[in-house]
């Protein structure tokens, strides 16, 4: 590796350390990395890429989250920057971290359980009840009680529906697994 | 008074530049393959527009927070594909959502149809809601398969969200349906409005056909197996009756839309109309 390797690998380093300090401007308890939204850092001759997967198509926080990032590393003196989305593959919350759901349960979000084999397409097909896809063993982020329902399929974001606890009667928001 | 009347603005070409500085309308003439895209886009938007119009509205909280999530969802799908289109017609996705005339809409009229404001029932809503998030589930599942690799990674975002629109609108379908007397029969008028113009959703004509061949998406004709698979238990449980199909064929993703869309679109557009090229 080459002096000028280093240097450039040195940098991408210090962008993601900076990038670990960046929160999601609606559920401020997450950074974007542990939301698993940054897919890869890129150094190029002109400066760094920063490759984002959008969380929901009408998310309106990306943008925000964009230019934050721009922002982050250009205050951090990384030079130039660009923020690029990256579609494919579609965002998961598979994706996010076991310290981000740590800082969910924590900030009093349910961290969502694991979607994978929920969402392969044509699994089981037959068997598919549409009706049938609420989250039925969430925690309660307080009290950790199972003993809760679901009180809106739809919540205060996008990605979040609202539940209530049934044994500490407190209502807490649960990150829908998609 | 001399001064009354402003000039006309000008009808601006194709052209970038021209757009940018008239409230007049942008013409954009797609292609077949631009198109589909377009009735799919268009679907999304204006279906998301009239969801919006719940907003503070519905019977319950719970559900003011659902029909508009699903509209940002259904807004966000639109802007992607608009967005795409445009980077090949040389328009941003504001433009295409703006400044197009009625002519130029390619929704289904299905989408467009009054909601609230217009005597329409919450039953309406739902059942519409239904209808077109199954249809548009099975859609984006297929279009994950698109040769087009922008369309298939905004599909494979889609076909998640989908699934969370289905699961919805498939809970209060029996819900009604199947509830009191009176939610069940103003279910049976929404069935008796609406699904005349399910028609639409799978016809095919030059559009599907340009679509196909080049492997880009589906064929209308080609989602009807999948759709019915997931309307008819759904009806089944909500004690609904499937109608026959009968011989009236709506038309909007010709472009030849209902006497409802000049309102809808005035009221969405007015504020690019007003303020071309405002921003926030």
């Amino acid at each position: 590796m080459t002096a000028r390797d280093q240097a450039l690998s040195a940098r991408v380093a210090q962008a993601w350390d900076v990038l670990r300090g960046v929160l999601d401007p609606e559920v401020p308890a997450i950074s974007v990395t542990d939301l698993g939204i940054v897919r890869d850092v890129v150094e190029h001759d002109d400066g760094l890429e920063v490759l984002v997967t959008p969380t929901y198509s009408g998310c309106p926080a990306t943008e925000v989250i964009e230019q934050a990032i721009a922002d982050a590393l250009a205050a951090a003196g990384l030079g130039r920057v660009r923020v690029t989305q990256r579609r494919a593959p579609a965002w998961t919350t598979d994706w996010i971290t076991p310290q981000g759901r740590e800082n969910l349960r924590a900030y009093g979000i349910a961290p969502p359980g694991a979607c994978a084999g929920a969402a392969a397409p044509g699994k089981d097909a037959a068997n598919v009840q549409p009706i049938r896809l609420m989250a039925r063993d969430v925690a309660c982020p307080r009290c950790g009680s199972a003993r809760t329902e679901r009180l809106s399929a739809f919540g205060s974001t996008a990605c979040k529906s609202l539940y209530r606890c049934i044994e500490c009667r407190e209502p807490f928001e649960h990150f829908k697994p998609i | 008074m001399d001064t009354a009347f402003a000039p006309l603005p000008t009808t601006a070409s194709a052209s970038n530049a021209a757009a940018s500085t008239t409230t007049g309308s942008i013409v954009c003439e797609p292609t077949p393959q631009q198109a589909y895209l377009m009735r799919i886009a268009d679907s999304c938007l204006i279906h998301a527009q009239r969801l919006a119009e719940w907003s503070g509205h519905a019977p319950i909280l719970e559900e003011d927070i659902a029909l508009t999530n699903l509209a940002l969802d259904l807004l966000g799908q639109a802007r992607a594909l608009l967005t795409h289109v445009g980077r090949q017609t040389g328009f941003d996705e504001d433009q295409l959502a703006f400044l197009r005339d009625e002519r130029d809409f390619r929704n289904f009229t299905l989408v467009e149809l009054p909601g609230r404001r217009a005597g329409r029932d919450f039953a309406d809503a739902v059942l519409r809601n239904f209808l077109l998030s199954a249809w548009m589930n099975v859609l984006w599942g297929k279009l994950e398969q698109s040769g087009d690799a922008e369309v298939a990674a905004i599909a494979g975002k889609a076909v998640k969200e989908s699934r969370y629109h289905v699961a919805h609108a498939a809970d209060w379908v029996p819900r009604l349906g199947d509830g009191s007397e009176e939610s069940a029969r103003r279910m049976r008028q929404a069935v008796a409005r609406l699904w005349p113009y399910t028609e639409e959703l799978f016809e095919t004509d030059a559009v599907d056909t340009a679509a196909a061949e080049a492997g880009l998406g589906p064929m209308r004709a080609a989602l009807r197996v999948d759709w019915r698979a997931i309307v008819e238990p759904v009806f089944a449980d909500a004690g609904l009756q499937v109608p026959a199909a009968g011989a009236f064929r709506s038309t909007g993703s010709r472009g030849v839309h209902s006497e409802h869309m000049g309102y809808l679109l005035a009221e969405m557009q007015t504020l690019q109309r007003s303020f071309p090229g405002g921003q926030w």
